[in-house]
């Protein structure tokens, strides 16, 4: 068990974070607990499928929840030794973007359409830093450079830039006024393979050169195994599985984990069957008893479906919800 | 034994207001039964365009298609519905594919009832038999399309595929929208029904991994043309075309301590649209010079290995 | 536990009491599940009926004049009052319904028949037939809707089954319009090509698969046109082309209540109230059948 003193050392926390939505009468519980840590200049990966909850705790975070619907919405986040659940929003405005800056999954819709790039990234400098208008589109000019857009193009506007393009142009948002924190919610899926590989290089040699911490969201095992330091796997709005990428990697322990490198295709090239995990996903507003993974688990038994499972720890900082892990 | 398809020189231009887009330019392959050729490449490379001109969804502008010795590049109305019962299509999107107001159960029914071989009670019969096939539940004869999760509508559109009982199959990105679990069991499916119904699939995807795991042979396309044709083990082992090169290292792996060695190529994929002749990986490719900007042939490289680039043997030391 | 399952056997009890979805009769299951879609339906017909029953049962024959009762405010003998010649409301309305609602109902029905043929074929078939179908419409559509049926009228004559040709066919471009927009969005979904590759023909995949999901959002524009096309008659028989006088009609009951508003106003308040239910009415109920007619919506 952690304690205390450690626990505050990072950069970020969240604790016990619980989202709740109201839809057609339901309760849709879309993220149930969740708990993770993430060093300064470390990337977390928030791994898991359609549904699992991902972008709602990017959003929690994020403190953009859609406020008509959000039922419940609770736990702690600390950024920087500061509870940024508790602050009020205007304080929490000022961070977003400074301290605290997210990239989405389509970078078609992220961009106004009527507004030059430069501008829209200058934009965004000077809402959060006093510069005059000279000063800040100057700074886009170098951000979008620093993203690998020449300087001469940064008048032209989104439509002129293809998919892979606009993303390095949210990325340069994203990144324009130097947060210290960068969620990235799938930030390579609406891309072509070629281009994902482009902005994944660009995004770790960002990474590296900014000292930037970040969360990366996203349901391909490939992805994170090329970018991330720390993984949390999501299920059904819990963490099941966390640990360093080499324990997550070479020795999964939950047996959704294992699963889910078991359905990648080409891992066993022996057989041409793959193992599909059965059955579907819980649906969120009816929640399985005991463990949310045990309808489809095969090692599953009455314990697991009686009580709510608790983390456990497998080896030091690698922990797992299952009553028979490791396996 | 002779194959089952075989494409020739096949074209398709649309013309748009911008000019003539060149989607399909030049395709040459050769299918054999019970096999399966999956199709790769980016966005915007034809992939699909060419899985619909094969089927006849889009008339073809150039070339050859035959199927089973017989030539169906331009059918009449008669033929050409005889030759839709031997070829049908899985689409990619399981939402846009299935009509939003007929169930799951008219879905299915709906090409046995314009083929005229089943009626009344056969019908039922027919259409739960279907269902049992490709693993809907019973209870979801008389579901919409909405009620049900993306894995099972899939399994809905493979069923209507199914049900004029064809032999050839263009499955176009039919897993690509679904989560890894649920892709294994859709992709073990179509691999059950190839082997009971001996099928033949052309599989287009943009998702190498998938397409390594359930082809024979893999066509790689690059903005409309053939760059790159093997079996699927020789690609993966052995590509030549340094698009394949460059597509094949992007995947990003999961083997954490092998990572691919990744060859990042520069700029992106533009629009076919009235294309210089030549080799139209040029402006990316790392080894393009004077000699690329003519047209190029496809040539055979080995035995069933045909590569389109001119510089192939010198990049890869070929004698 | 039990109890959630006797719950879910009763839903599903409940579900297999509910006719197929998509037929006239789920439709009419779900509308009747609609409160106000239902006291719409009520109004409506009730509106029918008495328009029809009305000559029997009221004592007031609708055109008789009566220069003792002029101006007559609401009484025993009059409930609704009368207007400048002595006339009794109620019975003027009553009987006037038939006009209003009648013209309303197959002038709309024209409209959106020919309308949604014309939209479809334009739309699915594009190219040529496109071009000559729309640019044929964009001419019709170039004058204001009640301008063209008041030209419409002027040449055909005057007279309730001409107000209705006139109405009907200076709808068309509307209708036809929205057809086609919504057609465009359809014809290069999946499920189209899919249609194609099982051998529909071209007839079967428009009337099968692209109008019923096209035909969704026009419900609710059908019925709100029936209340417009009502108002419209009304207008005609201002300008004395459509229904003529004495025949009773609503607009033209308020055209003409409209000179006394401050002395009388129940003169202008009961036709007003009249026009008001009806329109509310429609419009309900084209929200009910469409929400009965998407399959999104069910339960």
């Amino acid at each position: 068990m952690k304690n205390i003193t450690e626990e505050s050392k990072h950069f970020l926390s969240v604790q016990d974070m619980v989202v709740q939505y109201r839809s057609e009468g339901k309760v849709v519980m879309a993220v149930n607990g969740v708990s993770f840590d993430l060093d300064k200049g470390k990337t977390i990966g928030l791994v898991g499928e359609t549904g699992a909850g991902k972008t709602s705790i990017a959003k929690a975070i994020m403190r953009i929840l859609p406020d008509h619907s959000t039922y419940q919405n609770s736990g702690k986040v600390m950024l920087d030794q500061e509870d940024i659940m508790s602050i009020p929003e205007q304080e929490m405005r000022k961070l977003r973007g400074h301290k605290l800056s997210m990239i989405f999954q389509d970078p078609m819709t992220a961009l106004n359409p009527v507004k030059s790039v430069a501008e829209q990234i200058a934009e965004a400098v000077r809402l959060h830093s006093d510069s005059n208008k000279v000063q800040a589109m100057k700074r886009a000019k170098d951000m979008l450079e620093l993203v690998g857009i020449s300087a001469d193009r940064a008048n032209e506007y989104p439509h002129q830039f293809s998919g892979g393009m606009k993303q390095r142009v949210v990325i340069a948002m994203a990144l324009a006024c130097d947060p210290m924190l960068l969620i990235a919610d799938e930030p390579t899926t609406a891309l072509d393979v070629t281009i994902q590989a482009q902005v994944l290089e660009m995004i770790n040699a960002l990474k590296e050169k900014l000292n930037t911490s970040m969360i990366m969201i996203t349901h391909d095992l490939g992805v994170v195994a090329e970018t991330c330091d720390t993984v949390a796997v999501i299920y059904a709005g819990q963490v099941i599985e966390y640990g360093a990428k080499e324990d997550i990697f070479d020795r999964p322990a939950h047996p959704y984990t294992v699963g889910l490198f078991k359905a990648l295709p080409g891992m066993n090239k022996s057989s041409r069957r793959l193992s599909p995990i059965v059955g579907m996903p819980p649906d969120p507003t009816d929640l399985p008893s005991g463990c949310s993974f045990s309808p489809r688990c095969p090692y599953a038994d009455d314990a697991c479906k009686r009580d709510a499972v608790g983390m456990q720890e497998i080896t030091p900082g690698h922990t797992c919800r299952c009553l028979k892990a490791p396996l | 034994m002779s194959a089952l398809l075989e494409v020739k020189h096949l074209k398709k231009y649309f013309s748009t207001h911008k000019g003539v887009v060149h989607a399909v330019d030049d395709v040459t392959f050769s299918l054999d039964e019970g096999k399966t050729m999956g199709v790769v490449g980016e966005s915007g490379c034809g992939k699909s365009t060419l899985g619909r001109t094969i089927i006849h969804l889009q008339e073809p502008t150039e070339g050859q298609i035959i199927f089973q010795g017989e030539d169906v590049t331009h059918l009449k109305r008669k033929d050409l519905d005889r030759l839709r019962e031997n070829m049908q299509i899985v689409f990619q999107d399981p939402y846009s594919s299935l009509n939003p107001r007929l169930s799951v159960r008219d879905t299915i029914a709906e090409p046995l009832i314009l083929s005229h071989k089943f009626k009344g009670a056969a019908l039922e019969k027919e259409v739960n038999r279907l269902m049992e096939l490709v693993g809907i539940e019973k209870r979801l004869h008389n579901a919409y399309p909405h009620e049900m999760d993306g894995g099972r509508r899939q399994r809905v559109g493979i069923g209507r595929a199914l049900a004029l009982n064809p032999k050839f199959i263009v499955c176009d990105e039919p897993v690509s929208a679904l989560d890894v679990s649920i892709q294994a069991q859709v992709l073990n499916l179509l691999m059950d029904l190839q082997q009971e119904n001996k099928l033949t699939y052309m599989f287009v995807t943009h998702d190498l991994s998938v397409v390594r795991h359930i082809s024979d042979s893999i066509c790689v396309m690059y903005l409309g043309q053939l760059v790159e044709t093997c079996s699927t083990e020789e690609l993966f082992k052995n590509q030549l075309h340094p698009y394949s090169k460059a597509l094949l290292s992007a995947i990003p792996s999961v083997d954490i301590h092998n990572p691919t060695k990744r060859i990042v190529i520069k700029g992106e994929i533009v629009s076919p649209i009235d294309p210089k002749p030549g080799c139209r990986f040029a402006a990316r490719c790392p080894y393009a010079c004077e000699a690329c900007k003519e047209p190029q042939k496809l040539e055979m490289i080995s035995t069933g290995h045909f590569v389109s680039c001119c510089r192939v043997k010198e990049i890869n030391q070929l004698s | 536990m039990p109890k959630e399952a006797m719950q879910k056997k009763n839903k599903n009890k409940k579900l297999k009491q509910m006719a197929r979805a998509g037929s006239a009769r789920y439709v009419w299951q779900r509308i009747c599940q609609n409160p106000l879609a239902l006291a719409s339906v009520i109004i409506i017909s009730l509106m029918i009926v008495l328009s029809i029953i009305s000559p029997f049962i009221l004592k007031c024959e609708y055109s008789k004049i009566s220069m003792q009762d002029m101006y007559a405010l609401p009484s025993l003998a009059h409930p609704f009052g009368c207007d400048e010649l002595g006339r009794d409301i109620l019975s003027r309305i009553l009987y006037g319904a038939r006009f209003t609602l009648a013209v309303g109902f197959l002038s709309v029905f024209m409209s959106a028949t020919l309308g949604i043929a014309l939209g479809s074929v334009a739309g699915y078939f594009g190219g040529v037939v496109d071009q000559v179908i729309m640019r044929f419409l964009d001419v019709m559509a170039a004058f204001p809707q009640l301008l063209l049926a008041i030209a419409i009228s002027a040449v055909l004559g005057t007279g309730f089954d001409k107000c209705i040709y006139a109405l009907g066919i200076a709808g068309i471009p509307h209708f036809a319009r929205m057809m086609r927009a919504n057609i465009l969005t359809l014809r290069n979904q999946e499920f189209v090509e899919a249609a194609i590759s099982i051998k529909c023909s071209k007839w079967r995949i428009i009337v099968h698969h692209v109008i019923p999901n096209a035909f969704a959002p026009l419900i609710v524009e059908i019925s709100m046109s029936i209340a417009g096309a009502g108002l419209a008659a009304s207008s005609l028989s201002f300008i004395g082309l459509g229904v003529q006088p004495p025949a009773p009609e609503w607009g033209a009951m308020l055209a003409s209540a409209r000179n006394y508003i401050r002395l009388y106003p129940h003169m202008i308040m009961f036709p007003g109230i009249f026009i008001m239910l009806s329109v509310l009415s429609f419009n309900l109920i084209g929200d009910a059948i469409r929400d009965a007619l998407d399959p999104k919506l069910k339960d």
